[in-house]
């Protein structure tokens, strides 16, 4: 019989160990998976729900208002950064070729790169600096 | 409730805490793995960012398990900053690429990146 103090606590560890298995998920996906952007993939899951999780436990553990106050910035820091990195990963990894083009199901970047007229870098423009044309 | 039911509750709790402590080694290896075997400096990256995601789940862990708020700050850190690195080296590997090839340092190549 737990007391209701002790079901919390149970609760709060069931809670690690999920974040700790979606921990380890992305980790294998990071090991298997074939190319950048699959792992990215994978690897952009425990990011926000296993952060999620682990500051419930701390909550359901520390049961204190000030405590969540604290932890409730490192959960929209997180929602705000991290699509943006992955996004950059992305990104860097097609304009950087080493992503195979046969992979895709739909490259809607490839027709604006046509139109752009740089077939001749995958990717195409660089988009960092408009109006500056470093052709060789 | 007796004293040996409640030895059985944080029993139990001590021991859902060791398996998590467990999983996240046993994922941290596996990151490591990848983030020395590469090949590419984007899996490096990804692999890096998954280890700091891991660093940051584990502090958070350690203040359940030890009963204390003393990393909270280092968890805000954390999370602030762990953008810094990804952003900046995404957009070194897309500026190097974009480089002609007499400005790439010599010995060099595509592959390496």
């Amino acid at each position: 019989m737990l007391t209701f103090d002790g079901i919390l606590d149970v609760a709060g560890a069931l809670l690690l160990i999920v974040a700790a298995l979606l921990t380890l998920a992305a980790a294998i996906g990071l090991l298997r998976f074939p190319d950048p952007l699959s792992r990215l993939h994978a690897a952009t899951k425990p990011q926000i729900l296993g952060l999620i999780l682990v500051v419930v436990a701390i909550g359901l553990s520390e049961r204190s208002a000030t405590v969540l106050l604290m932890l409730i910035p490192v959960v929209v820091l997180q929602l705000l950064t991290a699509p943006i990195s992955a996004h950059m990963v992305g990104r860097a990894g097609y304009r950087n070729g080493n992503i195979d083009a046969n992979s895709f199901v739909v490259d809607e970047l490839a027709p604006d790169v046509d139109a752009a007229g740089r077939a001749d870098i995958p990717g195409g423009a660089w988009g960092d600096e408009p109006g500056v044309d470093r052709t060789p | 409730m007796g004293g040996g039911a409640l030895m059985t509750e944080q029993g139990l709790i001590a021991g859902l805490w060791l398996v998590a402590g467990i999983i996240f080694a046993v994922a941290t290896l596996v990151v490591l793995v990848r983030l020395i075997t590469g090949p590419t400096l984007l899996d490096r990256l990804i692999a890096s960012d998954v280890l700091l995601t891991t660093l940051i789940l584990v502090a958070g862990t350690e203040m359940v398990i030890n009963g204390h708020t003393r990393t909270i700050p280092l968890m805000i850190v954390l999370a602030a900053t762990a953008i810094l690195s990804s952003v900046a080296v995404a957009r070194f590997v897309t500026r190097t690429r974009a480089l002609p090839a007499t400005v790439r340092a010599p010995g060099s190549n595509d592959a390496d990146l």
